[in-house]
C-alpha cells in the first residue's frame, strides 16, 4: 500500500510540473501550437487531482487497516481508534495535513480548470499560478515531509493513536474547513497574478475573483469558531480563544480577506483601489502560508502545532519566492492599474471602504506584530518574552470596536457623496436605540468609568446595537418600497428585497451576525468561576447556580477510561440539570483529559470540569465557570454563514410594478435610501 | 501601603470598636465589634485573593502550555501548583506587586510575564501597533488628498449632444453604481 501512495505523488508531481512548466511555456514562449500545449498542461493540472487523491485514499485506507507499517499511521492511529478519528487521521500529522492541503489545492484547481471555458486565457494563467503551489507541496510531501515512510525494524503491534485532544467530533469537520480557507486563498491570488501578468482588461477577473474569495472566506468563517468551539468544549479552561500563534495564524489571512471583500467593491462600482486590492489578494495568499509554516515548522510555541520538522526552511524559501515573482510583475505592470475615479467626499462609501481597510489591515498587523515579536525580541535582546492575551486585548479590543462602528455607520453612506443631513436622518433612530441600551446597562450596575473592561463592554453593546438597527432599518426601508410597488407584505417583500440584491442584504446579515458575535465576546467581561475539593453531597456556588456533588464514577470505554462526577445543578432551589464532566485517561499514548460538561442557555453557559483529584488530599477537585451570552458567538458566527451563502445566490429579476402607473404616481415619494448599493 | 502596617492599624481600629461596645450597655450589641473585625479580615482576604488574581493573570504557566498561570487546567501541572504556592505566599507576607512581579521574573526569566513590560525595548511592542495606526491615518489622508485633487477629463467646448450608444453606457453605468 505504501509504495502505491509514494507512486501516486510521484506521479502527482511529475503531472504537477508539466502543468506549471509547460504552461508557462506555452504562455510566455507562445510556440507553434501553443494553444494544444497549453491544453495538455491543462489536462495534466486536472489528472494531478486523481494521483493526489489516490494517495490520500491510500493513507486513510492504511489508517483503517491498521497498516502500522507505515510510520505515519504508527504515530497517529490506533486500532481502538473509532472509526471517524481514523479518518481524520489524515489530517492529524504533518505529513497528512500536508497530503491533506495538496488533495485540497488540486481539488480546486480541478474546479478552476473544469471551468475554463469562461475566460480561457484567464484562466490558463490562473491554473499555472496554482500548479506552481502544487509543485512546492508535492515536493515537500515527496522529498521532506514523507507520508508513505515505513517503518524499520519490527513492526509494532499497535499505534501510538490520535492525540487525546484531537478525538472529538470537531476535529473532523474543523480542519477540513480551515483547510478549504486557507487552501482557497490560492485561487483568488492565481488570478490576480495571471490577470497582472496578461494586463487583463476590464474587471471581469474581479467578478471571479470575488465569488471565489467569498466562498473561501465563508470556509474560514467557519473553520476559526469550529476551532474555537473546540477548545472551549476540549480543552477545559473555560475559554475559546487564547491568542496563541496558531490561532492567530489563522485570524491573519482572515482579517486581509475581509478588508478585501469590502475593497473589491471599490473596484468593481467605482474603479478605484486596484493596486491596493492586488496586494491585498498577494497579502492573503501570502499569510494562509506563513500560517501553515507557523504551524509547521516550530518556529514559535504553540499548543496546536506541529513538532518541530526542518520543512521550516522550505517554506521560508517558498514565501520569499513568491513573494519576489509578484513583486516583479507588480511593478513590471503596474501602469495598467490606474484608478478611474476620483473620491467626491469623504462623507461617502468609497472613504468608509478606505478607513474599514485602514482598520482590518492594522489589526492584522498588530496580530501579526504580537505573534513575532517574541522572535524579534530574542533576536535583538537575546531573550524570549511572551505576548499574550493582555497585549492583544489591550490593542485590538479599541480597533474592532472602530471596526464594528464602521459596520453601523457603512451602509448608511452613499457611494461618491452623502448629504449630512439624510445622514442624521436616517442615524437618528439607531442611534438613540444604542443609547436606550447604554443607559439600561448603566442603571443594571455596569460602571464603566471603574474599569476598562466594563468601559468596552458598554461601548460593545452600544455598538452592535446601532449595527443591528441600522441593518434592521435599511431591510425594513428597502422591503416597505417593494411592498408598496407589488403589495405584498412586509416579510414577503425583505425576502424578495434580499433575492433582488443578495448580495448586498447577505452582506448586511452577515453584520448582522458580527453585531451577534461581538454581544457573545462582551460576556467575557462578566465571567465568574468557583472552585472547590467536593466530596458526595458538597456544594459550590458560581452566580445563581448551586451544584452539588452527587456522586463520582469510572467507565471504561473502548479507546479511554473516564471519571465522571455527577454534578446536580440547582437555581433558585430547583433542579435544573444535571452534568458529567469527565476526566479521561487513553492508554494508547497515556494522555490524560478533562472534557468539560456545559449547561448552554442563551443567557449564560454553566461550565463545569473535573479537574482530578487532589494528590494530597485525595478528594476530586471541580472547577465551576459561568461564562455570560458564550451562545450568541455560535449564533452569530452561523448568521455569518447564512449571510454569506445569500450573497453567493444571483440575483433576481428587478419586481414588476403591480400598481398601476397613475397610482404610483400618487404614491408619496420618500427619498430613497442613503446606501443605495452595496 | 505595606501590609505589615495596615494589619496594625486594623488591629487598633478593631480595639477602639470593641472599647466602644463595651460602653454600650445593651447586650445585643456585644457581637458588634466581633461582626465587623471579622468582615474587616474577610474584605482583606477578599482583597489578597483580588491580589493572587491579577496578579496570577499577568503571568503564564511554564509547563510550556502558554496559558495564563491561574487558568492552566493541566493535571497536576507541574508548573502550577508551586508557582501558585508562591505567589500565595507573596501575597501573604505582604510583598509588593512589582516585587512579586521581579521575583517570578528573576526566577522564570522575562517570559513568565504574559505580556511584555513598558520599559526598554518591550516598549516597542505596544508602541508599534499606535505607530502603525497613526501612519495608516496619514497614508489614508495622503490617498484622499490624492484622489481628491485628480484632475477628470475636462470637455473642450460646447459637449455634443451624447449619442444613444453613450447614453446606454451612462445609464449602465448608474445601475452599476447605484444598483437601482
Amino acid at each position: 500500500m505504501s509504495a502505491l501512495g509514494s507512486y501516486a505523488l510521484l506521479l502527482a508531481l511529475a503531472l504537477a510540473g508539466y502543468s506549471f512548466l509547460f504552461g508557462l511555456l506555452a504562455l510566455a514562449a507562445r510556440p507553434p501550437g501553443w494553444e494544444r500545449l497549453s491544453e495538455t498542461a491543462r489536462r495534466a493540472g486536472i489528472a494531478s487531482f486523481g494521483t493526489v487523491l489516490i494517495a490520500a485514499v491510500v493513507l486513510v485506507t492504511s489508517a483503517f487497516r491498521n497498516d502500522f507499517s507505515i510510520a505515519y499511521i504508527f504515530h497517529h492511529s490506533n486500532r481502538d481508534l473509532p472509526l471517524p478519528y481514523k479518518f481524520a487521521t489524515l489530517w492529524s500529522g504533518q505529513e497528512g495535513s500536508l497530503l491533506f492541503w495538496s488533495l485540497l489545492l488540486s481539488g480546486y484547481g480541478l474546479v478552476l480548470r473544469l471551468r475554463h471555458k469562461t475566460d480561457e486565457a484567464l484562466f490558463a494563467h490562473a491554473s499555472v499560478v496554482i500548479a506552481g503551489v502544487q509543485v512546492f507541496f508535492l515536493l515537500l510531501l515527496n522529498f521532506a515531509a514523507r507520508p508513505f515512510a515505513v517503518m524499520q525494524g519490527t513492526l509494532p503491534a499497535d499505534g501510538n493513536g490520535l492525540t487525546s485532544l484531537l478525538q472529538y467530533p470537531e476535529m473532523v469537520i474543523h480542519p477540513p474547513m480551515l483547510y478549504l480557507g486557507y487552501v482557497g486563498f490560492t485561487v483568488p491570488f492565481a488570478f490576480a497574478l495571471g490577470a497582472l501578468v496578461m494586463k487583463y482588461p476590464g474587471d471581469k477577473w474581479i467578478h471571479i475573483t470575488r465569488r471565489w474569495t467569498m466562498v473561501t472566506w465563508a470556509f474560514l468563517s467557519l473553520g476559526i469558531p469550529l476551532g474555537a468551539h473546540w477548545a472551549y468544549y476540549v480543552l477545559g479552561w473555560g475559554g475559546y480563544w487564547g491568542w496563541d500563534p496558531v490561532e492567530n495564524a489563522s485570524l491573519l489571512p482572515w482579517l486581509t480577506g475581509t478588508a478585501f471583500l469590502h475593497s473589491v467593491m471599490m473596484q468593481e462600482k467605482r474603479g478605484m483601489l486596484k493596486v491596493w486590492n492586488m496586494w491585498l489578494v498577494f497579502t492573503t495568499f501570502w499569510l494562509s502560508i506563513l500560517g501553515t509554516y507557523l504551524t509547521r515548522s516550530g518556529v514559535l510555541n504553540s499548543v496546536h502545532a506541529f513538532a518541530q520538522s526542518p520543512i521550516g526552511g522550505w517554506f521560508k524559501w517558498f514565501l520569499v519566492i513568491i513573494f519576489v515573482v509578484f513583486a516583479g510583475f507588480f511593478f513590471k505592470n503596474k501602469s495598467y492599474l490606474t484608478s478611474e475615479h476620483k473620491l467626491e467626499s469623504l462623507v461617502s462609501r468609497e472613504s468608509s471602504f478606505l478607513f474599514n481597510n485602514l482598520l482590518f489591515v492594522l489589526a492584522c498587523f498588530t496580530v501579526l506584530w504580537g505573534t513575532w515579536f517574541p522572535l524579534i525580541s530574542e533576536l535583538l535582546q537575546g531573550h524570549k518574552v511572551t505576548v499574550g492575551p493582555p497585549f492583544f486585548n489591550s490593542v485590538i479590543v479599541p480597533v474592532a470596536l472602530l471596526l464594528l462602528l464602521l459596520t453601523a455607520v457603512g451602509p448608511l453612506l452613499a457611494w461618491r457623496k452623502t448629504s449630512l443631513d439624510s445622514l442624521r436622518r436616517n442615524f437618528l433612530w439607531p442611534a438613540l436605540g444604542a443609547l436606550a441600551v447604554a443607559a439600561l446597562m448603566l442603571i443594571f450596575g455596569v460602571r464603566p468609568w471603574r474599569d476598562l473592561s466594563y468601559f468596552y463592554a458598554l461601548m460593545t453593546a452600544m455598538l452592535a446595537t446601532l449595527v443591528v438597527l441600522t441593518v434592521t432599518s435599511e431591510f425594513v426601508r428597502g422591503s416597505r418600497v417593494i411592498s408598496r410597488h407589488t403589495e405584498q407584505n412586509l416579510a414577503a417583500s425583505m425576502l424578495h428585497l434580499c433575492h433582488r440584491n443578495t448580495r448586498r442584504y447577505g452582506g448586511y446579515i452577515v453584520h448582522f451576525g458580527v453585531a451577534l458575535l461581538f454581544l457573545g465576546i462582551l460576556g467575557t467581561v462578566f465571567n465568574q468561576e468557583g472552585e472547590k475539593e467536593m466530596a458526595f453531597g458538597d456544594k459550590l456556588v458560581v452566580g445563581p447556580y448551586t451544584l452539588v456533588c452527587r456522586s463520582y464514577t469510572q467507565e471504561e470505554r473502548p479507546n479511554y477510561s473516564a471519571d465522571v462526577a455527577i454534578m446536580e445543578v440547582f437555581k433558585s432551589g430547583r433542579q435544573m440539570d444535571t452534568l458529567y464532566p469527565e476526566s479521561r485517561f487513553y492508554p494508547a499514548n497515556q494522555q490524560q483529559q478533562h472534557i468539560p460538561s456545559v449547561r448552554s442557555t442563551l443567557k449564560e453557559d454553566l461550565y463545569v470540569v473535573y479537574e482530578g483529584q487532589n494528590p494530597e488530599t485525595g478528594r476530586p477537585i471541580i472547577k465551576a465557570h459561568l461564562n455570560p451570552l458564550v451562545s450568541w458567538i455560535w449564533i452569530g458566527v452561523l448568521v455569518m454563514i447564512f449571510g454569506t451563502i445569500v450573497a453567493l445566490v444571483p440575483n433576481a429579476a428587478p419586481v414588476r410594478s403591480v400598481v398601476p402607473a397613475d397610482a404610483a404616481a400618487n404614491v408619496r415619494v420618500r427619498p430613497a435610501p442613503v446606501g443605495a448599493g452595496d | 501601603m505595606p501590609r505589615s502596617q495596615s494589619k496594625t492599624r486594623l488591629t487598633r481600629f478593631s480595639h477602639s470598636v470593641h472599647k466602644m461596645a463595651t460602653l454600650i450597655p445593651l447586650k445585643r450589641f456585644r457581637m458588634v465589634p466581633a461582626i465587623l473585625l471579622g468582615t474587616l479580615l474577610l474584605l482583606g482576604a477578599g482583597d489578597d485573593s483580588a491580589r493572587v488574581d491579577r496578579l496570577g493573570h499577568k503571568m503564564i504557566c511554564m509547563c510550556g502550555c502558554n496559558q495564563i498561570l491561574l487558568e492552566c487546567n493541566h493535571l497536576r501541572c507541574p508548573s502550577l501548583t508551586p508557582m501558585h504556592a508562591e505567589l500565595v505566599a507573596a501575597v501573604d507576607r505582604g510583598d509588593a506587586d512589582d516585587a512579586i512581579v521581579q521575583s517570578f521574573v528573576q526566577e522564570y526569566g522575562a517570559v513568565v510575564l504574559a505580556a511584555p513590560t513598558t520599559r526598554g525595548f518591550d516598549r516597542i511592542a505596544w508602541i508599534m501597533p499606535y505607530a502603525a495606526l497613526v501612519l495608516g491615518i496619514l497614508l489614508v489622508a495622503f490617498v484622499v488628498r490624492v484622489w481628491r485633487n485628480r484632475p477628470l477629463p475636462t470637455a473642450v467646448g460646447v459637449p455634443a449632444p451624447a449619442a444613444q450608444a453613450e447614453l446606454d453606457r451612462f445609464r449602465a453605468q448608474v445601475r452599476k453604481e447605484t444598483d437601482l
